[in-house]
């Protein structure tokens, strides 16, 4: 199949730093500021209409780099376009008006709703806004998206709050809240690592049903990988916020390049018989992001590191066809 | 294989306000000595009471109210909390999934080690810390972390501190609740490997809960697939995976996405899980259940075994009696 792929979104050398903050004595004795660097030059395309996964392990900067795209945080370097358009530094009304565009659903969905708003009004809320619908043509469109998401009787539902849901329920309200504006690009943060294992592939298939209806993007945040090989179309692999991999969803699988990534499909548990199957691991934990390792950030970690990795950082190139890596292995 | 755990009809409940939760209502196992026996289920189905029962650990308004639990030809829930305190650690011990909540964060791991050795045992110091040292280099961790406190560990670490903890007394049964759940990938696996490498060399039995069935795949022999309190299947790792009797089962294992599964599609479980307080009558899955029939909605299927393949579903119940 050959599709028109058009770039949506993209990041151009983004960082983001976070100077570390310190307790007053400390801050007497040691004048020097120390940054986290959460987000450390990322570049990515993300195309239309596909779903885009990045994972990696917990503290590798994929929460910064969402909310980096969809402007919820300020970089402190590089840049980001919408369409072609340079996002980076946008402001005020025009800000304002991208949002409808570009939305984001958190992981936790207890602490992104508020407690005293009723359901159908968290849900309307966003249309008011921006000025799209108020009243009962607003209380019709949030109708209609409560059936979508199968939260039905859709009037009762309307009427209920946050904490007369369950998990799943509540995460489908935070789905349609995202959705109402019919937005281009949904950042979804591990929209389902919270809710319990039965309902999981409910809400995935929700996500999936709903992304064909509305033609939306989405960049899909998860440290599992089973659940990216799933839904997404493509895959970013991130290490100390930077990303190490990034290839199609089959491609990464079937053909990783990268070691840390090797590492990590090769970490996956793997139901069936116990056959001592050989395992690719990593010695140690992902070191500190505020003094990140020279050279390749995984070299003191790596077991096939060569003279090169600690001196020099590799960069993200194009080894195969839309296979890219970075590791000087190759 | 020698038996070294038999639960028969366990019933755990809490009497709350709202009414009696029947947590576990009923459960029959056994685990033999050597063996690690994986125990999964929904969020609510009752594995960390099952756990924590083990150990008399579990909390008022929670009380065992019948049934038994024969280790190593003791019936444990006669036992005094005097008496269980002597069994607790030393015969069977237990790792959570939050290390912080068991540690003592003003005590610095190697003091924590050799205390609880001290509690049992009637050694001197020196001999506690020698023990102690060697427990951590089992788990990974260098001699010179023995003064530092939880809080300097990453969360793996501390993980493997409570491991090292858990097998410090060289018990026969340890009971992992959700060991992994916090940790990621990588470190999981390292964790999962540490396991069981040591039951091969201590010939130690791993209860290991999980709601993750990969995980406990890793490691686990024969795995229990619990329902809102009941047993409802229990086969070998294999069998459960290539040949589930169970439609919770199947279930379950379609609704996980798996890295290598055999089904295209992801499913879900239809519906949600029960209020333990008034479950669904006869059959408690019959609600969800695309093979449900009359007899499911009003009367409790028994457990029935093929070989060593137990199953509660009336599917079984007439076929092979
Ligand atoms: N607002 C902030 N202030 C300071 N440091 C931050 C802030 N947000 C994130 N960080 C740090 O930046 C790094 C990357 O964090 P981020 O939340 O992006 O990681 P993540 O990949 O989403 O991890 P997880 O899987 O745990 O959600 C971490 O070291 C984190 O502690
Ligand atoms: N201390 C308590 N008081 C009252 N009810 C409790 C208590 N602890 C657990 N329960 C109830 O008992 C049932 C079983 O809980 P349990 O924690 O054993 O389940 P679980 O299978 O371990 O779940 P999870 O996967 O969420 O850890 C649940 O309905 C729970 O609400
Ligand atoms: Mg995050
Ligand atoms: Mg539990």
């Amino acid at each position: 199949m050959i599709r028109m792929s058009r770039v949506i979104i993209s990041a151009i050398n983004l960082t983001k730093y976070f100077p570390v903050q310190r307790g007053f004595l400390e801050r007497l004795i040691s004048r020097k500021l120390e940054y986290i660097r959460a987000v450390d030059g990322v570049d990515l395309e993300i195309k239309e209409e596909e779903t885009f996964a990045l994972v990696g392990e917990t503290g590798c900067g994929k929460t910064t780099t969402g909310r980096l795209l969809v402007r919820l945080l300020e970089p402190t370097g590089g840049d980001i376009f919408f369409r072609g358009i340079r996002i980076t530094h946008i402001k005020g009304e025009e800000l304002r008006k991208l949002r409808r565009h570009l939305q984001i659903i958190f992981q936790d969905p207890y602490a992104s709703l508020n407690p005293r708003m009723k359901i159908g009004d968290a849900i309307g809320h966003p249309l008011e806004i921006h000025d799209i619908a108020k009243g009962r043509e607003k209380r019709q469109i949030v109708l209609e998206m409560l059936e979508k998401v199968g939260l039905t009787p859709a009037e009762r539902y309307y009427e209920l709050y946050p904490h007369q849901l369950s998990g799943g329920e509540r995460q489908r309200v935070v789905i349609s809240r995202a959705m109402i504006l019919k937005p281009d690009f949904i950042v979804a943060d591990e929209p389902i690592s919270m809710i319990d294992v039965s309902l999981r592939a409910k809400i995935l298939e929700l996500m999936v049903d709903l992304k064909k209806e509305f033609h939306v993007t989405y960049l899909f945040i998860t440290h599992d990988l089973a659940t990216a090989k799933y839904i997404s179309d493509r895959i970013a692999v991130m290490y100390l916020g930077k990303i190490v991999e990034l290839a199609t969803t089959d491609e990464l699988f079937s053909n990783p390049l990268h070691p840390y990534v090797k590492a990590l499909i090769s970490a996956i548990p793997r139901p069936g018989p116990k056959a001592e199957r050989e395992r690719l691991l990593l010695r140690g934990e992902i070191p500190s992001p505020i003094n990140p390792p020279s050279g390749c950030r995984l070299h003191p970690r790596c077991p096939f590191k060569i003279r090169i990795c600690s001196k020099e950082e590799p960069k993200l190139l194009e080894k195969e066809r839309g296979h890219y890596v970075a590791c000087h292995l190759y | 294989m020698k038996c070294l755990l038999n639960i028969n009809e366990l019933k755990v409940y809490y009497f709350t306000r709202r009414g009696v939760v029947r947590a576990v209502d009923g459960v029959s196992l056994n685990i033999s000595r050597g063996e690690v026996l994986g125990l999964v289920g929904e969020s609510g189905s009752g594995k960390s009471t099952l756990g924590i029962s083990l150990l008399g650990l579990v909390p008022p308004p929670g009380r065992v109210v019948g049934g038994s639990i024969i280790f190593d030809g003791i019936e444990l829930t006669k036992l005094s909390a005097d008496e269980f305190a002597k069994i607790r650690g030393r015969r069977i011990s237990m790792i959570f999934q939050d290390p912080m909540t068991s540690l003592n964060p003003l005590m610095k791991i190697g003091d924590h080690l050799m205390e609880t050795i001290m509690i049992h045992e009637n050694i001197p110091k020196n001999e506690a810390r020698e023990r102690s040292i060697k427990a951590l280099e089992e788990v990974g961790i260098p001699p010179e972390r023995f003064n530092d406190y939880p809080h300097q560990f990453s969360g793996g670490m501390r993980q493997r501190v409570m491991i090292a903890l858990a097998i410090l007394l060289n018990p026969d049964l340890i009971i992992a609740d959700e060991p992994t759940t916090a940790l990621d990938v990588i470190v999981q696996a390292q964790i999962i490997d540490l396991l069981n490498n040591l039951r091969k060399q201590y010939n130690m039995s791993i209860l290991l809960i999980s709601h993750d069935i990969g995980v406990v795949s890793e490691i686990a022999d024969k795995i229990a697939v619990m329902y809102a309190g009941h047993l409802v299947e229990m086969a070998d790792v294999d069998v459960i995976f290539k040949d589930p009797l169970h439609p919770y089962t199947s279930a379950l294992l379609r609704a996980v996405p798996l890295i290598e599964s055999k089904y295209e599609k992801l499913y879900y479980i239809p519906g949600s899980p029960p209020d333990l307080v008034n479950p669904p009558k006869g059959c408690r899955f019959h609600p969800r259940c695309p093979h449900a029939t009359d007899i499911c909605r009003t009367r409790e299927p028994r457990t029935v075994s093929i070989e060593d393949h137990i199953v509660k579903c009336w599917m079984y119940c007439d076929t092979y009696e």
